[in-house]
């Protein structure tokens, strides 16, 4: 019995409650922590975009340099780099373990809710430990009876500073 | 053959540690060689400080450093453009930590000591028990001998070396051919990547003039290309070259159909540009005009290296900033069209961002290498670096007598050639 599910109705027009919405962020981010990235992509929209700007400001990021700026054909591309053994920063990545709390609703417009909240990775790789804060914005939609992922906006707490590469999904 | 100098040799000579072929492993590890670096190098030549589109109108600034002094970069009101240090002069705190902006005045936090932005002292608070005497001439921001060449700014701390287009030489050239990259309006940076990786600053020098890790490196990044694009970065099989241009600067062409994006205008415009020529079309652009940006959209096909920190890198800025013997910090800046076509300069930063930067393609793989080559130097530290690939000159190359193989090791042998003539001096 999950009281988190039992919350869940089963109609698409139903809006997205906060323990709703909250569970399937820490199932994203447990996805992205095991690198199940093909399982990872299949959580989007198909006009999804995944955006990771420098500048912290609001708005759609469009004209200004981005860390990443992703349409569904760059995550999947993205995807493919990550997982190819080819690439050295992620042959291996390093391991990541990460948390999210503090979620705030920020409404629901023509069926897509806002969910504000932080997110702390964690990451190790030779000898090496690192922190990588954020706070998180996602709009989600409800589609066939599941959630998914229309836009993700993480704004790195150092995003305007210098950021060491990163071989893994944040 | 191997000279057994360890970086713990208290004996050491930087002369002996750069030959023509080779460079001692020192050079990467060395703390005592990083500090004389600070001094005899940084301190002592022209280094790169900004474009002059980061400072884009009167009073408008920009952090940056010269070597690990962090300075400001501004236009004052009469549009000259200063290099100052960031310090107050009373007490030493820093008068600005705003990374870019538009400001008259650089007021000090601590005891409200006021600049104007070319560097004046304006205003000290309670000035009177200073006494009669006290000048406030003789307490400006230090400003540093600052010129520019084709809207890139350097400074320097010394009076006396030559003039900047002096010492670029023949690499001015090359930063024409690499402006043209506005297609047909002025250059202007559209923002930057900032990285740090854990690895002597050396490391990145050299791989700014280093084709052969290309495709190895970044398999990944080719492997996301369609094969039309895939093609045109094959780099080294196209029949580039390496150059040494003198006091350090190397050029390496890697796609020679790239270096004049003003030439082969009539070519047909490759696919992955299809879309952005209609978009232009649509906007009422002609035809030469829309094949003019759309050239000058995909980039050029050479990396200049300037010595001892900045690159042209095909379609971008590579700056680097010394932090510690084995710590590097780096900026890739985004460049674009200064009044262009909005959907050109989208294009451009999609592009930028698909190589560049902490999540790029690209850069990660890059930074990753070089952190690998700081940590294999704690092995065997009486070895060598080796950079004595392609050596003999090309014969009959279009690009005349002097060059060498796209993949050769020249623009590395000409930074450290430069290096050892600074230290030694």
């Amino acid at each position: 019995m999950n009281t988190l599910t039992n919350t869940r109705p089963d109609n698409d027009a139903a809006e997205i409650g906060l323990f709703e919405a909250a569970e399937f962020i820490w199932r994203e981010g447990e996805i992205l922590d095991r690198q199940d990235y093909a399982e990872w992509l299949s959580l989007w929209t198909d006009d999804g975009l995944y955006v990771i700007p420098i500048e912290r400001g609001e708005g759609d990021h469009a004209d200004a340099l981005n860390i990443a700026y992703d349409d569904a054909e760059m995550r999947k591309a993205r995807v493919k780099r990550l997982k190819s053994g080819f690439s050295i920063s992620s042959a291996p990545s390093a391991r990541t373990v990460r948390s999210a709390s503090r979620f705030v609703l920020g409404g629901e417009q023509d069926g897509v809710t806002v969910v504000r909240c932080a997110q702390t990775i964690i990451e190790y790789k030779f000898e090496r430990t690192r922190t990588l804060a954020a706070d998180v914005e996602f709009h989600l939609v409800r589609r066939n009876g599941a959630i998914a992922i229309a836009r993700k906006e993480i704004r790195f707490v150092n995003s305007d500073d210098f950021v060491w590469g990163i071989g893994y999904l944040p | 053959m191997d000279m057994p100098i360890t970086r713990d040799d208290p004996g050491f000579d930087p002369g002996a540690l750069v030959q023509d072929d080779r460079v001692h492993t020192a050079l990467y590890t060395s703390e005592e060689l990083f500090e004389e670096e600070m001094d005899r190098i940084f301190k002592n030549t022209w280094v790169w400080v900004a474009h002059a589109s980061e400072v884009p109108g009167k009073n408008t600034f920009k952090k940056s450093w010269v070597g690990r002094q962090p300075v400001i970069v501004t236009r004052d009101k009469e549009d000259k453009i200063h290099v100052l240090l960031n310090r107050c002069r009373h007490r030493a705190a820093s008068v600005c930590e705003q990374k870019q902006g538009r400001t008259s005045v650089f007021v000090c936090p601590y005891h409200g000591w006021s600049y104007n932005i070319d560097g004046k002292l304006r205003s000290v608070p309670h000035a009177k028990v200073y006494g009669e005497d006290f000048d406030k001439d003789e307490y400006p921001l230090v400003s540093l001998r600052t010129e520019q060449y084709n809207g890139m700014i350097f400074a320097t701390f010394r009076e006396d070396i030559e003039p900047l287009t002096d010492f670029l030489g023949p690499a001015k050239k090359w930063i024409d051919l690499f402006m043209k990259q506005g297609g047909g309006y002025p250059v202007k940076a559209l923002g930057e990547h900032q990285f740090r990786f854990g690895g002597n600053w050396k490391i990145q020098l050299e791989n700014t003039t280093d084709a052969y890790h290309f495709p190895i490196v970044h398999k990944t990044f080719l492997d996301s290309l369609d094969a039309d694009t895939s093609e045109v970065f094959d780099v080294l099989g196209q029949g580039g070259w390496v150059e040494d241009l003198g006091n350090g600067h190397s050029l390496m062409v890697m796609i020679p159909d790239l270096v004049d994006l003003e030439e082969n205008l009539d070519a047909p415009i490759p696919e992955r540009f299809a879309g952005l020529a209609q978009e232009l079309r649509d906007e009422g652009h002609d035809e030469a005009k829309v094949r003019r940006i759309v050239r000058a959209v995909g980039g050029t096909g050479f990396n200049l290296n300037l010595f001892p920190n900045v690159a042209c890198s095909m379609a971008f800025f590579r700056v680097l900033r010394p932090v510690n013997v084995a710590e590097t910090e780096i900026r890739h800046i985004a460049i674009g069209m200064d009044g262009g076509p909005d959907a050109a300069n989208r294009m451009r930063l999609r592009l930028h961002e698909h190589f560049q930067g902490p999540m790029g393609f690209g850069t990660p793989d890059d930074a990753e290498g070089w952190e690998r080559v700081q940590r294999g130097s704690a092995s065997g530290d009486d070895l060598w670096i080796m950079v004595n690939r392609g050596q003999d000159k090309l014969e009959g190359h279009p690009a005349g007598p002097d060059v060498t193989d796209v993949s050769a090791e020249t623009g590395m042998r000409a930074a450290y050639g430069m290096w050892k003539r600074m230290m030694t001096a």
